[in-house]
């Protein structure tokens, strides 16, 4: 536990939209400060929900929200400068430049000092790569360019909390490598952020924490090292002796003393696998290539975070542990 | 626009000078030492209500509504003056016109606010608050923070001044067409006296002021509809739609009762500065009308937008 309060903290938070619909159920989440927290879930599972709840956007129907220990939504007007956010996509005023577009949004805010206001903008729009296009109308600016206009108001001002939804949507490769960089070098000087992607190669590059949803659920939550720590590392062998293959896997288990090799012996096509625990490689190649079998690719596989969050939500999991 | 213009140059400068200082600096020690180059200058950018002013009056569509008002002194000061040799053609102010260019402002007013002036004004007060919810820029302002009271305050705001805006509009319009078109001169009341120039601009000042505050009811019922939905053009229909409907209401005998409450009874009451001395029942009347309705619509969009769920 953190000695510092969390910088978002929920507390049996839930809503339920008009129409019964329950968007979001008890959820007990808990970003710590400094943290880059990665919020995951598959589509409506009450990701965006949650977000909302938490800029104080709509209210909830039951439970609580506290950004630095303070209330939403009675402190959003005190504790949201603190906060840069990009909520379900970036939206603008068409008939404005890109400069216009953040001099308005920084306008709302009253605790921006507006006689700094043209260097943060210009500053802004340099961070995400803008300068050039920043007396552009909004409405000429492509996806990815409206993506960084986004990302750019989030960062008018020195903030203590992010809340990034979906920050690389609509962004190249490079885009997306740019995004990556820019929020370790944020969370480098001390920012939290709260990133919900569905790219989960991109939670796992970047995040120290990450809570999966599902179901409008909070299924687990953790540091990353945690949620991958359930998951076994699997040593999987490629051939066309896959029986052959099977038998060997089997006995050496039992060797290295596991109770039934039966079970954890997984075939699938010519594709033979187990778990790695206990297991060393080299003894197990040199067994498989003794007893004759043929070994196109040998290899231990690391659980990744899709493996993961695939286990905990069940989403098309292929049920192989 | 100069004022983006001023943003991108200035800006650039001074963003210079942050990257040059170290990356702790505080912005605003960065900017005093940009401002010694660049001299800061005034900027419609200090507030969130001048921002707002500088975007509504900056927007196209918006002008193109004022240009539009600002058009029809002009056919009608041109219908005028090619008539001019009927002399029963039209009653009212509209008889005066050819005689003095100053009642064309008077006409254009009369003939205006009941259609282009709700017209126009529906537009905008219907998109205030449901065009910034449809093109989602709403959550933004609200995550600024903005503050949802501060926000329907600057709305509200806004909307009073463009009823001036849009109500002066029209006025300067006609008068500077009735100078060229028309003779300028001594100005006969209703009553009959005889009143001159200066007094009778005075005059003209006034109505048009009283016709920018004709316009507030309707105004504060657009915006309570615009905190409706999401839809803008749906608000502005329905706007638009009231002013229709309370006109019709007026035509309907059988409705005399009601008629007193209804926002556009006492819009032609302005005439009645036009008597000396001025007659001020009516207009008195139709500015409590005016009130009565800020105070309900204002109310209501408070209570609306203050507890709405924001999900555009």
């Amino acid at each position: 536990m953190s000695p510092e309060s969390p910088t978002i903290e929920t507390h049996g938070l839930s809503k339920r939209y008009r129409g019964g619909q329950l968007a979001v159920d008890g959820l007990e989440l808990s970003v710590p400060q400094g943290a880059v927290f990665g919020f995951l879930g598959p589509n409506g599972s009450g990701k965006t929900t949650t977000i909302r709840m938490l800029m104080g956007l709509i209210g909830p129907t039951a439970g609580r929200v506290e950004l630095f220990g303070e209330p939403i939504p009675q402190a959003t007007n005190r504790v949201l400068p603190r906060v840069g956010a990009l909520i379900e996509g970036p939206a603008h005023y068409p008939y404005l430049t890109g400069a216009d577009n953040l001099a308005r949004y920084d306008a709302a805010d009253r605790s921006a000092d507006p006689k700094t206001r043209n260097a943060r903008v210009a500053d802004a729009l340099e961070r995400v790569g803008l300068s050039s296009a920043a007396q552009k109308k909004a409405k000429a600016y492509s996806l990815g360019m409206k993506q960084r206009l986004g990302l750019a108001a989030a960062l008018l001002q020195p903030r203590d909390l992010l809340v990034l939804d979906e920050p690389t949507n609509g962004l190249d490769p490079q885009g997306m490598r740019e995004i990556r960089s820019l929020i370790k070098s944020l969370a480098a000087d001390g920012t939290t952020v709260f990133l919900s992607s569905h790219l989960l190669d991109e939670i796992e590059q970047v995040c120290t924490h990450a809570a999966v949803m599902s179901k409008g659920r909070l299924v687990v939550q953790g540091t990353v090292g945690e949620l991958g720590a359930g998951l076994r590392a699997r040593l999987a062998v490629t051939t066309p002796d896959a029986a052959a293959a099977e038998m060997v896997l089997k006995t050496v288990l039992v060797a290295a003393g596991s109770a039934s090799g039966d079970a954890q012996v997984h075939v699938e096509g010519d594709r033979v696998s187990c778990d790695a625990d206990g297991l060393e490689p080299d003894a197990v190649c040199a067994a498989l290539v003794g007893a004759g079998v043929r070994v196109f690719a040998f290899g231990i596989e690391r659980p990744s975070l899709e493996d993961a969050f695939v286990a905990l939500t069940g989403e098309g999991f292929d049920v192989a542990q | 626009m100069s004022l983006s213009s001023s943003v991108g140059n200035s800006g650039t400068a001074e963003s210079t000078a942050v990257q040059n200082g170290t990356a702790e600096v505080p912005a605003g020690r960065a900017v005093s030492r940009g401002a010694r180059t660049a001299r800061p200058r005034i900027r419609l950018r200090g507030s969130f209500a001048l921002n707002e002013l500088a975007t509504m009056f900056g927007r196209i569509r918006n002008l193109a509504l004022l240009g539009a008002l600002a058009a029809i002194p002009l056919a009608l000061g041109i219908a005028i003056k090619l008539t001019t040799n009927h002399p029963d053609g039209g009653g009212g102010f509209i008889s005066q016109v050819s005689n003095n260019g100053l009642f064309l402002v008077f006409s254009s007013l009369t003939i205006t606010l009941p259609v282009f002036l709700p017209l126009a004004l529906g537009v905008v007060a219907g998109d205030s608050i449901s065009g910034e919810a449809g093109q989602g820029t709403l959550r933004y302002l609200l995550v600024a923070p903005v503050g949802r009271n501060r926000l329907l305050a600057v709305k509200g705001g806004a909307l009073v001044v463009f009823c001036v805006v849009a109500s002066f509009t029209v006025a300067v319009s006609a008068f500077v067409i009735g100078l060229i078109l028309f003779p300028i001169g001594q100005v006969t009341l209703l009553s009959g006296e005889s009143i001159s120039f200066g007094a009778a601009l005075v005059k003209a000042v006034i109505i048009t002021l009283l016709v920018a505050a004709s316009l507030l009811g309707l105004a504060s019922i657009g915006l309570f509809v615009s905190t409706l939905t999401d839809t803008a053009i749906a608000a502005m229909a329905v706007t638009v739609g009231v002013t229709v409907l309370s006109g019709i209401l007026q035509t309907i005998p059988q409705l005399s009762s009601i008629q007193p409450w209804l926002f556009t009874d006492q819009w032609t009451s302005f005439a009645d500065l036009l008597r000396d001395p001025v007659y001020t029942p009516n207009i008195v009347h139709n500015v409590l009308i005016q009130a009565l309705y800020v105070a309900v619509f204002g109310s209501a969009a408070w209570a609306r937008l203050s507890s709405r769920d924001v999900l555009a």
